[in-house]
């Protein structure tokens, strides 16, 4: 497989392939977010009620696919991948859902309580019903994700997968670095 | 290359080994009943909770001192032990890897402790140092499907080469973090949980702690094993919270799970809601599998969230060797849209093969296929 895309997405920056294709730097997380979600000039008013880590994961994947002709290319959609890596789980999230525990507890917050519903949210967006992993990992480690991802395309039943890592810690920091990978 | 199940451990509260785990349940017992901790719910519910003086006195027997560990980081610790006084394996070694399976790890205290121990790969890293695990563990996070995800990940990094053995190690304890949660979503049943059947109104949480190794190393003679044949994951693209109604993503799984084969019965996830139960029924129905037996250990066990899957594989597996079909506990009047095999008692049938399945959040599903093998 190789690399048809790469997306980063770090301090008030998103990059393609290495490219800075939008900045706000010295902004906060949510002032940048909206400006990216803003930017790619898309309706999908859902992405207003996700976490933090689902809006970075959801903003990134929007980047990877922008330019791809997803319906001529994705033909099986059961054939795309998603197996992404985090390094705070859902922890941030977690935060902000025990903050209602005490009065009303939140279903819109729990169901961000968990790392994987990151990946939920780009298979529904983009209709990608193949294998779906999300890791954990104290340090981003791309040979783990690298050697699992290879082990899964071994097995013949995927075309295409998105792989990286998508992270939004406690302390509101955040990174994404994810690929399309491809035959 | 195969991939053998060679050992499992399960620390439940039918017991502290698979043996008593499954002695349990074929006496009819269920860990699950009514709890009126204030800490965990301002209501009673019923909970199958492992009970703390028994894990202290085990632990501090099995282990050791258990200062220093939390009530989550024990229950793995004793897990694993226990499931290498039966392994023949060296989880110190370079050809092996360890895989947590977890959902909330120790979420339980969120504001009572510094934010580290809270990451997973804390708790990860703290079952590799104790065991001087050689290489770095890996973390499965993926909701209620978690523990089958462990298993078929585990096996393709044996398959590949990657690895000679794994340890996988499920677990999640219960806290008022997840309780709460469970409740906002309206989703638990004030009476034990009633898989397939017509008058489910939801599900009951339960704490497990379940390991299992992994290898690619066949026992020599004529003793049967079991093996881990294939597994496939496929998301819904539905809804983040919800099942698919055409059980979407757990039919594709089961389809690339069985590649043909054929399958003596089906250890479900059945938690007991009304959406998931009849999700699964659909699925196994669009995999031409009705005739099949099918059950769920829920109403032994309760929802074990990320040891659910291991915890039930093993369980079905122990079943299998031994020629028995475990019946639903709480089933009795059939409530689902199709005419699935729902099993309803326990009794003799001849099973060479089974296939565990898994569904959650996130629109997760697995499926495994295990067989019986000499």
């Amino acid at each position: 497989m190789k690399t048809i895309k790469h997306i980063r997405i770090e301090q008030s920056s998103v990059f393609a392939d290495g490219d800075e294709l939008f900045s706000l730097a010295g902004e906060e997380y949510a002032v940048f977010a909206r400006a990216v979600y803003k930017s790619l000039e898309i309706d999908y008013p859902k992405f207003y009620k996700m976490s933090n880590m689902c809006k970075l994961g959801f903003l990134a994947s929007e980047y990877l696919l922008k330019d791809m002709n997803i319906k001529e290319k994705f033909v099986d959609r059961s054939r795309v991948a998603i197996v992404l890596a985090c390094k705070a789980s859902s922890l941030q999230a977690d935060i902000e859902y025990s903050k209602t525990m005490g009065e009303i507890p939140s279903p819109a917050l729990f169901v961000y309580t968990l790392a994987n519903i990151v990946t939920g949210e780009i298979a529904i967006r983009h209709g990608i019903k193949g294998e779906e992993l999300m890791l954990v990992q104290q340090e981003y480690d791309k040979e783990q994700l690298s050697d699992y991802v290879s082990t899964l395309i071994d097995e013949g039943n995927t075309d295409f997968c998105i792989t990286g890592m998508v992270d939004y810690d406690e302390n509101h920091r955040y990174f994404a670095d994810v690929c399309l990978l491809g035959r | 290359m195969s991939v053998y199940i060679e050992s499992g451990n399960i620390i439940s509260p039918l017991g502290f080994s698979t043996e008593e785990n499954y002695a349990n349940i074929l006496s009819g017992r269920s860990g699950l009943r009514l709890h009126t901790d204030s800490r965990l719910s301002d209501v009673p519910l019923q909970l199958a909770l492992i009970d703390d003086a028994l894990l202290e006195s085990t632990f501090a027997a099995v282990v050791g001192d258990g200062s220093g560990f939390t009530r989550f980081e024990k229950f793995c610790l004793l897990t694993v032990t226990c499931l290498l006084k039966n392994s023949s394996i060296d989880i110190s070694s370079p050809d092996t890897v360890i895989i947590l399976s977890t959902t909330k790890g120790n979420i339980e205290l969120l504001e009572s402790y510094d934010s580290r121990r809270l990451h997973l790969w804390h708790s990860a890293a703290l079952i590799a140092k104790h065991f001087s695990a050689y290489n770095k563990p890996l973390i499965i996070s993926n909701a209620c499907v978690s523990g089958v995800a462990a298993l078929v990940v585990a096996r393709r990094l044996i398959e590949s080469g990657k690895y000679n053995n794994a340890v996988v190690v499920g677990a999640d304890i219960i806290s008022r973090f997840i309780v709460s949660g469970f409740q906002s979503f309206m989703s638990l049943s004030p009476e034990p949980c009633k898989p397939f059947d017509a008058k489910r109104v939801g599900l009951n949480l339960g704490e497990a702690a379940v390991s299992a190794v992994l290898t690619r190393t066949k026992l020599g003679g004529a003793e049967q094993q079991i093996e881990v044949v294939r597994g496939a994951m496929h998301n819904d693209a539905n809804h983040i919270s919800g099942p698919s109604r055409t059980g979407e993503g757990l039919f594709h799984a089961i389809k690339d799970a069985l590649a043909g084969d054929k399958v003596d019965f089906i250890s479900a996830h059945g938690t007991a809601t009304a959406y998931n139960d009849n999700m699964e029924a659909v699925a196994i129905s669009r995999a031409g599998l009705n005739k099949v037996p099918v059950n769920s250990v829920k109403g032994f066990f309760g929802h074990t969230l990320g040891a659910a899957g291991l915890l039930e594989a093993i369980i079905a597996l122990e079943a299998m060797k031994d020629n028995r079909l475990i019946g639903t506990r709480g089933y009795s009047e059939h409530g689902v849209s199709e005419a699935i095999n729902v099993i309803k008692d326990t009794g003799r049938h001849e099973v060479n093969s089974l296939l565990k399945l898994a569904s959650g959040f996130g629109g997760s599903n697995a499926a495994v296929l295990l067989r019986k093998t000499r």
